[in-house]
C-alpha cells in the first residue's frame, strides 16, 4: 500500500545510480563531485555491497573496509547524493535526458530520524541470534531487528519483515520486546512502503554480481560438509570483524591441510558459464597467504588449471604467495569425498600425470561471479539487454564498454561482466563521466543548478 | 591417420584444456595404469594415439564420470571407445570379450547360452508373450534372463506388475541383447546389426512402452537407439510411479536398515537418483541411511563397459571392497542396487572379501517383492 507520494523534482539535473556497491558509490561521489545531483537505489539496508564482506584485498592486501569505509562515508554525507536505501527501482519511463523513475522505499519499520543505532532492539529481539547472516554469508546470526555489519551506512537498525513475527504473525509475545525496549521509541510498525518520484537526465547502472551458487557442483559436497566453503565465506571467516574475529576455525576441527580449488563454476561450458571469472585466481593467491598468516604450519595445496595473474602487481603477488610456501598443483579436482573424519580431495596432479587423494580440514572453493539472479527484471526494468554469457550488454565490446544501446543509461562493474575492484572503480568513472555529458547538456549551468 | 583425425572430431577434444578433472575422477585411475587425460593430450599433440599394446584400454568400466565432471563438454570415454574400436577391427581384443561379442552376434546374449532357454525363467509365472498384447514391454535383459541369481530380480518384478495389475508382456526367446555393453567395447558394427534387428522385433509387436530391467539396457535404448521413438524407463522409475499413485501397496513389513548404491548408468549418466530411494523409503519398516559416496558422488562397481566380460589388470583391489567398508560404516544390513550388473559384482565381491555374513546385497525389486 503506499501511503503518500513525495516528488523529489530539483532543478539541478541528476542521475540516478542503481546499485550502492564500490562502483555504484564510485558513479555517485563522481557525479556529485561534479555539482550535478545523485540518487543513489540500493537494495539492502545498507551500501557497500559486496567489498564490504572481503578481508583483504589482493595484491596489496589494503584491508578492505578500511579502503571502504571512508567512501561509504562520504557518499552518506555528500550534500549532492540522496541516498535511497532498501529500496528498489520499479519503474522507468522516459528517455536521455528525461528519464522517469519511480523508486519503491521498503519500510524499516524503524523511525530513521529517531534510530540512534543503539541495538537495543536487535538485542531484545525474539529472534536474535536466530537468523543466518547475508552478511556472514550463514557463518553467523542475526535477529529480526538488525544492522548487517557495523559500519553499515546509514547506520539505521531494519526490521526484516519476512521473519519479524510481529509483521508475520501480528503476534511477538505479550509486546514486542524491541519496542519496549527502545529508548528512541523509533520501532513503528504501522511504517509503509513509500514511492519515490524521481526526474533524472542519466542512469547508472551498478546492480553487480551474484557469487557463484557452488550447491551446483555436486561434486564436491558443498551443503554436505561443513568445512567445504567459498571464497566468499572464508573472507568472513578470515575478517577481523567476521563471526570468528578473524580465527580460522570451523567447529572444533583443528585446521592443518588447507587446500583451494579454483575454476569453481567459471570455465565451464557444463553449467553454462563458460566465461573466466577473472577475479578467482588471485583471490585464492590472497587467501592462502592469509592462511599462511594466520596458520604458519598449515600444508596450502591450490589446485589450479591455469593461472591467470594479469594485472597490475598481480603476477608479482603469485611469485610471493608460492614463495609463502604454498603449493600450486596443477589440476582441477573431481571430487571430495570423506574418509573416516577427513576430508579427500580427489584430483590428478597434472603434472606428475598421476592421480591423487590430499587430505584436507578446510576447503575453500574460488566460486565464480555469475549474473544476478534479478538481472533479467533490470533488463526488462531499463530495456537493456544480456549478453551471451547472461551479464549486462554494453553497446560496443571494445569502444563503448561502459554505454548501452539505451541512450543515457551506462554500466558500471560487474553487472557489465565479472571484474575486480580497480576495474569496476573505473568503469564507475567512466560511466559516471558519460552521465556528466548527458546531463550537461541539460544544465546550462551545473553549479548553480539553473536550467 | 584418417581414422586418429576421426577420433579427435568426434569426440570433440578440442576444446579440452588437460584440466585432469576426467583422470581425477576416474575410478581406474586410481588402480590402474589408465589415464585418460594423458590420451588426449597423445592425441592433441600427436594427431593420433596407436592403441596397440594399450591394455589397460579394457579397464574403463564406461561409469562415465569423466564425461559428468569435464567442465568442456568433452566426452572422454567415448576417446576409449574409439581406441578400442581401433583394437576390435584389429582383432586384438581379450579373448573372453570376443567371446561375448561372437556369443551376442550368435546367441543374442554374451554368455553362449542358448536363445530357447532365454524365457525359462518366466515359466509357471502366468508372463504372456508380447505377441499376445500388452500396454508394457518388460524387456528383461541378458542377465537376468539367464543368471541364477539375477532371475530373482526379473521374478521379483513380475510379482510388482502382478500385483499392481500392469498388463504387461515379454519378447521371450525372441528377446535379444540391447548391446549397451557391445557398444562400450568398441563393436559399433555389430551394435549398429543389433539394433536394426531390435527395432525390426518392437515394430512387429507394435510396443509402446518399454520398461528394463537393467540400467544399461535403458540407457542404450533411451540415448542410442536411432529411430526407437517410444517410451522407456527404468523399472525404478515405473514402480516409484505406482506406489506414488497407489496401485502397489505394501501388506508386509521389512524390519531393515537398508542403504543404496547409485548403479552409474541409473545416476550419473541419466540423472535417475530419486526414484529408487522413493521406492526404499516408502517400504514399511525400512530405515534408510545414505552412505558418503551416493549420487553425483557415487563409486563405480566395476561392472560395466564389458568388465563383465574380463576382469581388468588390477583386480586384486576392487572397488566394492571399499564399498562394503562404506555400507558397514552406516550400519546397514542391506546394500539395495537398480541394476543386474551391480548385484553380481557386488555379491562376488562380498563372498571374496568376507563381507557375506554382514550385508546382504538385494536388488530393490526384491525387497519390494517380500513386502507386497
Amino acid at each position: 500500500m503506499v501511503l503518500y507520494h513525495r516528488t523529489l523534482r530539483e532543478h539541478m539535473a541528476g542521475t540516478l545510480v542503481i546499485g550502492a556497491g564500490i562502483a555504484g558509490m564510485q558513479a555517485a561521489l563522481d557525479v556529485a563531485d561534479a555539482g550535478f545531483k545523485a540518487y543513489l537505489v540500493e537494495k539492502e539496508p545498507s551500501i557497500g555491497g559486496r567489498m564490504a564482506q572481503l578481508d583483504e584485498t589482493f595484491p596489496t592486501l589494503d584491508c578492505s573496509s578500511c579502503i571502504l569505509t571512508p567512501k561509504m562515508v562520504s557518499v552518506g554525507g555528500h550534500p549532492n547524493i540522496e541516498l535511497l536505501t532498501y529500496s528498489e527501482v520499479i519503474e522507468v519511463e522516459g528517455n536521455a535526458g528525461h528519464f522517469e523513475v519511480k523508486v519503491r522505499k521498503k519500510p524499516r519499520y524503524i523511525d530513521v530520524m529517531k534510530c540512534t543505532a543503539c541495538g537495543i532492539c536487535a538485542e531484545n529481539c525474539r529472534l536474535n541470534g536466530r537468523i543466518d547472516s547475508e552478511f556472514n554469508v550463514g557463518m553467523g546470526k542475526r535477529g529480526a531487528a538488525y544492522v548487517p555489519f557495523p559500519q553499515a551506512v546509514p547506520l539505521k537498525y531494519t526490521i526484516d519483515a519476512k521473519r519479524c513475527l510481529m509483521i508475520q504473525r501480528g503476534k511477538c509475545g505479550k509486546s514486542p520486546p524491541c519496542r519496549d525496549a527502545c529508548p528512541a521509541d523509533a520501532i513503528d510498525f504501522e511504517q509503509q512502503e513509500e514511492i519515490v518520484e524521481l526526474e533524472v537526465a542519466a542512469i547508472v547502472v551498478a546492480t553487480g554480481f551474484d557469487p557463484f551458487d557452488a550447491h551446483l557442483k555436486p561434486e564436491y559436497g558443498y551443503g554436505i560438509y561443513d568445512n567445504v566453503i567459498t571464497g566468499l565465506q572464508f573472507e568472513r571467516l578470515s575478517s577481523a570483524s567476521g563471526p570468528t574475529f578473524g580465527e580460522l576455525k570451523l567447529n572444533d576441527t583443528n585446521i592443518e591441510d588447507v587446500v583451494f580449488i579454483q575454476c569453481v563454476g567459471s570455465r565451464d561450458r557444463n553449467l553454462g558459464n563458460p566465461y573466466c571469472s577473472r577475479v578467482c585466481c588471485m583471490y585464492t593467491a590472497k587467501q592462502a597467504h592469509l592462511v599462511r598468516e594466520k596458520l604458519p604450519d598449515a600444508q596450502i595445496s591450490v589446485f589450479y588449471t591455469d593461472i591467470r595473474a594479469f594485472g597490475k602487481g598481480f603476477e608479482e603477488f603469485y611469485d610471493r604467495v608460492r614463495e609463502e610456501r604454498v603449493r600450486y598443483r596443477r589440476g582441477n579436482p573431481s571430487e571430495i569425498y570423506k574418509r573416516g573424519d577427513r576430508l579427500v580431495v580427489s584430483a590428478e596432479d597434472t603434472l606428475l600425470g598421476k592421480p591423487v587423494e590430499v587430505e584436507a580440514d578446510l576447503v575453500v572453493l574460488a566460486v565464480g561471479l555469475v549474473p544476478r539472479e534479478d538481472a533479467q527484471a533490470v533488463v526488462g526494468l531499463l530495456g537493456l539487454s544480456r549478453s551471451e554469457d547472461g551479464f549486462l550488454k554494453e553497446a560496443h565490446a571494445k569502444l563503448q564498454p561502459t554505454d548501452t544501446e539505451v541512450e543515457g543509461i551506462f554500466l558500471a562493474g560487474c553487472c557489465q561482466g565479472p571484474k575486480d575492484i580497480p576495474d569496476a572503480v573505473a568503469q564507475a568513472k567512466a560511466s559516471a563521466a558519460s552521465a556528466i555529458v548527458i546531463m550537461s547538456q541539460f544544465t546550462k549551468n551545473p553549479a548553480s543548478g539553473e536550467d | 591417420m584418417e581414422t586418429e583425425q576421426s577420433i579427435l572430431e568426434r569426440c570433440d577434444l578440442w576444446g579440452c584444456i588437460q584440466c585432469g578433472k576426467c583422470t581425477g575422477g576416474c575410478p581406474m585411475a586410481f588402480k590402474t595404469t589408465l589415464n585418460i587425460r594423458r590420451l588426449i593430450y597423445e592425441a592433441l599433440i600427436e594427431g593420433a594415439v596407436d592403441p596397440s599394446g594399450m591394455e589397460e584400454l579394457w579397464d574403463c568400466t564406461t561409469c562415465g564420470t569423466c564425461v559428468l565432471r569435464c567442465p568442456k563438454e568433452v566426452e572422454p570415454a567415448d576417446m576409449i571407445v574409439a581406441l578400442r574400436t581401433v583394437l576390435v577391427d584389429g582383432g586384438v581384443i581379450p579373448p573372453t570379450i570376443r567371446d561375448a561379442l561372437t556369443s551376442v552376434f550368435r546367441y543374442g546374449n554374451p554368455s553362449l547360452m542358448p536363445p530357447d532357454e532365454r524365457a525359462d525363467w518366466a515359466e509357471g509365472l502366468g508372463v504372456k508373450n508380447i505377441a499376445d498384447g500388452a500396454d508394457v514391454l518388460y524387456f528383461v535383459g541378458c542377465i537376468p534372463s539367464y543368471d541364477d541369481r539375477a532371475q530373482k530380480v526379473a521374478k521379483a518384478l513380475v510379482k510388482v506388475f502382478q500385483k499392481a495389475d500392469v498388463d504387461f508382456g515379454i519378447l521371450g526367446v525372441e528377446e535379444k541383447c540391447c548391446c549397451n555393453e557391445v557398444r562400450r567395447v568398441g563393436e559399433e558394427g555389430l551394435f549398429e546389426y543389433m539394433v536394426e534387428e531390435q527395432l525390426e522385433l518392437f515394430g512387429k509387436y507394435n510396443v509402446q512402452r518399454i520398461v528394463t530391467t537393467s540400467p544399461h539396457c535403458y540407457n542404450t535404448f533411451k540415448n542410442e537407439y536411432e529411430g526407437l521413438d517410444i517410451e522407456v524407463r527404468h523399472y525404478t522409475q515405473f514402480v516409484a510411479e505406482l506406489v506414488k499413485e497407489g496401485k502397489l501397496t505394501f501388506s508386509g513389513e521389512l524390519d531393515k536398515v537398508v542403504t543404496y548404491h547409485d548403479p552409474c548408468f541409473l545416476g550419473k549418466q541419466n540423472d535417475i537418483f530419486d526414484e529408487p530411494r522413493e521406492i526404499i523409503q516408502s517400504i514399511p519398516g525400512v530405515e534408510f541411511r545414505e552412505m558418503d559416496r551416493i549420487r553425483d558422488r557415487s563409486l563405480c562397481c566395476e561392472g560395466g563397459g564389458g568388465r563383465m566380460w574380463w576382469e581388468g589388470t588390477n583386480p586384486e583391489d576392487r572397488l566394492a571392497t571399499s564399498r562394503f567398508e562404506e555400507v558397514l560404516s552406516v550400519g546397514a544390513d542391506i546394500m539395495a542396487v537398480a541394476c543386474p550388473f551391480c548385484l553380481l559384482t557386488f555379491e562376488l565381491a562380498a563372498k571374496a572379501g568376507g563381507y557375506e555374513e554382514r550385508v546382504q546385497v538385494l536388488d530393490i525389486l526384491e525387497l519390494v517383492a517380500e513386502v507386497i
